[in-house]
């Protein structure tokens, strides 16, 4: 549903951020994204829906070339794929509902959300995605009012609000407490499977992320050097992605630097030369 | 939560069930909210209601807009080249020494100001010099000091200097008031006197807020000098105000444009000086 | 913070280094020297004559303004009136016109750099010229009148709203505007759902803060003949007046502290 090929992004400062990703994502799928920070991970997400604009290389959402759309077309397209954030990226100061809402932007003309005057229908399912996500009493507060785990819910409201086809995940759970982060994931799944969605994840939990995918590809600095099933996650390959570590003893690697939207230079390019088993495909 | 809000979130959750959901009003009452619209609706016509325009008088100036937007076009910074240098000089000169005075004034009136070290009467006295600097503009204080002092530079000097004891005296005395306590009681811990205490506990939190204070004041004080003149207290002012009383135009633009450029540099070099300083 | 060793090998510590002391020293002369030219320019243009009098025309000046002619307050109400209407719909209008220039003047809202540096030369011209230069231009071009004087409130009011306005809209938070335009929301959307919300308290607050400003500005610009209460200050000054003078320096003392307590009411409630 989702091809990736060629895709290489490198930033005006010249780093290096995404080299010749191939990639394809079936229908209903979630796939996991591991890597250590500055790997890639954020910008790969954002350059299936160009927020981050790629250098080369093509991108295919279903019949749909990405890449090469403008203007109202790119608008279509970002429609159909929802995209839950980090750090929430709620606007504060609108009301839940609001925020729901704007999940149906892409839909909706100016005026109408200017106004708040949306369709019917879309009121009716903002709602229902509310008790979906379990916050139907909270319509009408402000979203700086919310703790960050019923934050992290109404995102995920609003990226279904656009009836997406897939959703691109970026480090869903990288602010929240263990307990809170399982939720989060097993909230994202479940809703996966209940619409039939594609999924990208970002995710630094490689315990989570083991958990909760179907399918696990591992970056490291702007190359897929990992692509299998969770259960073929082994030590070793863990070494290859995050660099040399005692992976049996210390099962979640931990990684304090949560942001990895800009390229930095991968801490263990030195020391782990070429590519291990179960490389790009 | 109140049982009144309680039921209305039920209400508006049952109508959001049903596809029915509105924006929360800004202002919860009903009364309220229509009792400020009428009134904004009332003043704004009430307003405009009070405004004469003479259609005639207007039609007439229009000649005179384009003649000055012409002007723009084609400054003419030569013919009164002695009298544009001799005003700009002033201006400048006023601006340098009232911003200096004023700064030197404004830090004990500043001191005095700030609740946290000073004694009542002394607060009250100089937030009252503050209160009565700021409330005036500098023109209407310009026009007391002309007939005090006479025409020309100095009586602008003064009003410079008056207003900026104002403006820095207000700004450092609430820098005082939440400057770090701490640092000040641990100065004082260990036996220094009242000048000691203000010099390594007050004076280190302060400085460089002043400074970069002192540059923006500057800048202001420039622009005021601009103006004052049209009173009579010297600078660039008055020179504006002669060509455009002369109706010569592409000299008012030349000073115009003058004055816009050396208020660029100055904001241009203090964003430098500020980022210097901190 | 140096430490160096005297004759006798003790160490001695001095705030500065030598160079820099030196350094400070030159600085210090230059400034100082150039305060005294700047002032010698100034006491080459003053009738000093003139300046030792000053101690009793000030005597003279108030006991003419005292005791204040009260009965005069009767005559400034319309005027008083007149100034407010400058102040506010000055300030709305100057607001109107900041707010879209406000946006193609952020580095992140602006639809391209060249708008931007337009944008940026609007606000700087209209900020460098005060706004009784703006009345004197436009008493020349429209007549002397309120209208004059609302046009110059405006004008002037538009490169600051328009600066502190457009500071703020960079400084605000870029990821729910990412957020909103991953959504397929158009630029006006985005706008409207993702900049707009962020902005909007210190929009409040920089709005409210120009007009207790405009109150005081729109006070005087009757001086040149712009409107409101200036105009009955300006020919009570000509006429020599000063027990009328007083009851309006009192007027506009009044007026400004209630302009000023009601912003920073208006400020703190929004913050």
């Amino acid at each position: 549903m989702l091809t990736l090929s060629g895709v290489t992004k490198r930033y005006p400062t010249g780093d290096r951020a995404l080299t010749d990703i191939e990639l394809t994502l079936p229908k209903g799928q979630v796939m996991a994204l591991i890597g250590p920070s500055g790997a890639g991970k954020s910008t790969l997400i954002r350059c299936v829906n160009r927020l981050v604009e790629p250098t080369q290389g093509s991108i295919r959402l279903e019949e749909t070339e990405i890449t090469r759309l403008s203007g109202n077309a790119l608008r279509q397209a970002r429609r159909s794929m929802g995209m839950i954030f980090q750090e929430y990226a709620l606007v504060d100061r609108l009301t839940v509902m609001e925020n729901v809402l704007s999940g149906r932007l892409g839909y909706v003309g100016f005026w109408r959300s200017f106004l708040r005057r949306y369709p019917q229908d879309a009121v009716t399912e903002a709602f229902r995605l509310l008790e979906r996500v379990g916050l139907p009493h909270a319509i009408d507060k402000r979203a700086d009012a919310l703790s960050g785990g019923q934050r992290q819910r109404v995102g995920i409201a609003r990226a279904l609000l656009q009836s997406p086809k897939l959703l691109l995940v970026d480090e869903p759970t990288a602010s929240l407490d263990p307990k809170t982060s399982r939720q989060i994931m097993r909230l994202i799944r479940e809703l996966c499977a209940e619409r039939g969605l594609a999924a990208i994840i970002n995710i630094h939990d490689v315990t989570l992320a083991q958990q909760f995918a179907d399918r696990i590809v591992g970056l490291r600095a702007g190359e897929i050097v990992f692509d299998g099933l969770p259960s073929e996650l082994t030590s070793e390959i863990l070494t290859t992605i995050y660099g040399e570590e005692d992976w049996d003893t210390t099962p979640e690697p931990m990684d304090d630097d949560v942001s990895d939207d800009s390229i930095s230079h991968p801490p263990y390019a030195r020391e782990v030369p070429g590519l291990a088993a179960g490389g790009a495909r | 939560m109140s049982e009144l809000a309680q039921t209305s979130l039920e209400a508006r959750m049952q109508a959001a069930r049903k596809g029915q959901w509105r924006r929360l009003p800004l202002i919860d009452d009903p009364r309220w909210r229509w009792g400020i619209a009428v009134g904004v609706v009332v003043y704004v016509v009430l307003a405009f209601a009070s405004v004469d325009v003479n259609w005639a008088r207007v039609a007439e100036g229009a000649g005179r807009a384009v003649n000055f937007l012409s002007a723009f076009m084609q400054p003419d910074f030569v013919s009164r080249q002695k009298d544009i240098v001799a005003g700009l000089l002033e201006s400048l000169t006023m601006t340098l020494t009232s911003t200096v005075l004023g700064v030197l004034l404004a830090i004990p009136v500043g001191l005095g100001a700030a609740r946290n070290i000073s004694p009542l009467p002394v607060y009250l006295v100089c937030r009252a010099i503050i209160a009565v600097s700021r409330t005036f503009q500098e023109i209407i204080i310009a026009i007391l000091f002309v007939v005090m002092f006479g025409f020309g530079p100095l009586a602008g000097m003064i009003t410079l200097a008056f207003a900026t004891i104002g403006f820095m005296a207000k700004l450092l005395a609430e820098d005082i008031e939440d400057l770090d306590w701490r640092q000040v009681e641990a100065v004082r811990a260990t036996g220094a006197s009242w000048w000691q205490t203000m010099n390594h506990a007050v004076q280190p939190q302060v400085m460089p807020r002043l400074i970069g204070l002192s540059v923006y004041r500057l800048d202001i004080n420039f622009r005021e000098s601009a103006v004052i003149g049209i009173v009579g207290a010297g600078g660039i002012g008055a020179t504006l105000n002669t060509s455009l009383s002369r109706y010569e135009y592409d000299t008012s633009a030349a000073i115009l444009l003058i004055i816009i450029a050396i208020v660029l540099l100055c904001e241009y070099s203090s964003s430098h000086v500020r980022r210097w300083t901190q | 913070m140096p430490v160096s060793l005297t004759t006798q090998g003790l160490p001695v510590w001095k705030r500065r280094t030598t160079r820099a002391q030196w350094l400070q020293y030159v600085a210090w002369l230059l400034g100082i020297s150039l305060f005294l030219i700047c002032w010698k320019v100034i006491s080459d243009n003053t009738m000093w004559v003139f300046v030792e009098d000053a101690g009793r025309q000030g005597a003279d000046l108030l006991s003419r303004m005292l005791p204040p002619k009260w009965a005069y307050a009767n005559v400034l109400w319309k005027p008083m009136w007149d100034t407010l209407n400058i102040a506010t719909l000055g300030t709305v209008f100057g607001i109107m016109m900041a707010f879209p220039v406000a946006f193609l003047a952020a580095r992140n809202t602006t639809p391209h750099p060249l708008v931007r540096s337009a944008a940026l030369m609007v606000i700087v011209s209209s900020r460098s010229i005060n706004s009784l230069i703006w009345a004197m231009l436009l008493v020349t071009i429209l007549g002397p009148g309120v209208l004059a004087g609302i046009i110059a409130i405006a004008l002037r009011s538009i490169g600051f709203v328009g600066k502190l306005l457009y500071e703020a809209i960079e400084e605000i938070h870029p990821t729910p505007v990412e957020a909103i335009s991953a959504t397929g929301a158009s630029r006006m959307q985005v706008m409207n759902y993702g900049v707009l919300p962020q902005i909007m308290p210190a929009f409040a607050g920089i709005s409210v803060y120009r007009w207790d400003i405009n109150i005081r500005e729109s006070t005087v610009l009757g001086l040149v003949g712009a409107g409101g209460i200036g105009l009955q200050l300006n020919a009570s000054i000509n006429n020599l007046a000063w027990d009328q003078v007083s009851v309006i320096f009192i007027m506009i003392f009044a007026t400004v502290l209630v302009s000023e307590w009601i912003s920073a009411r208006v400020r703190h409630a929004i913050i």
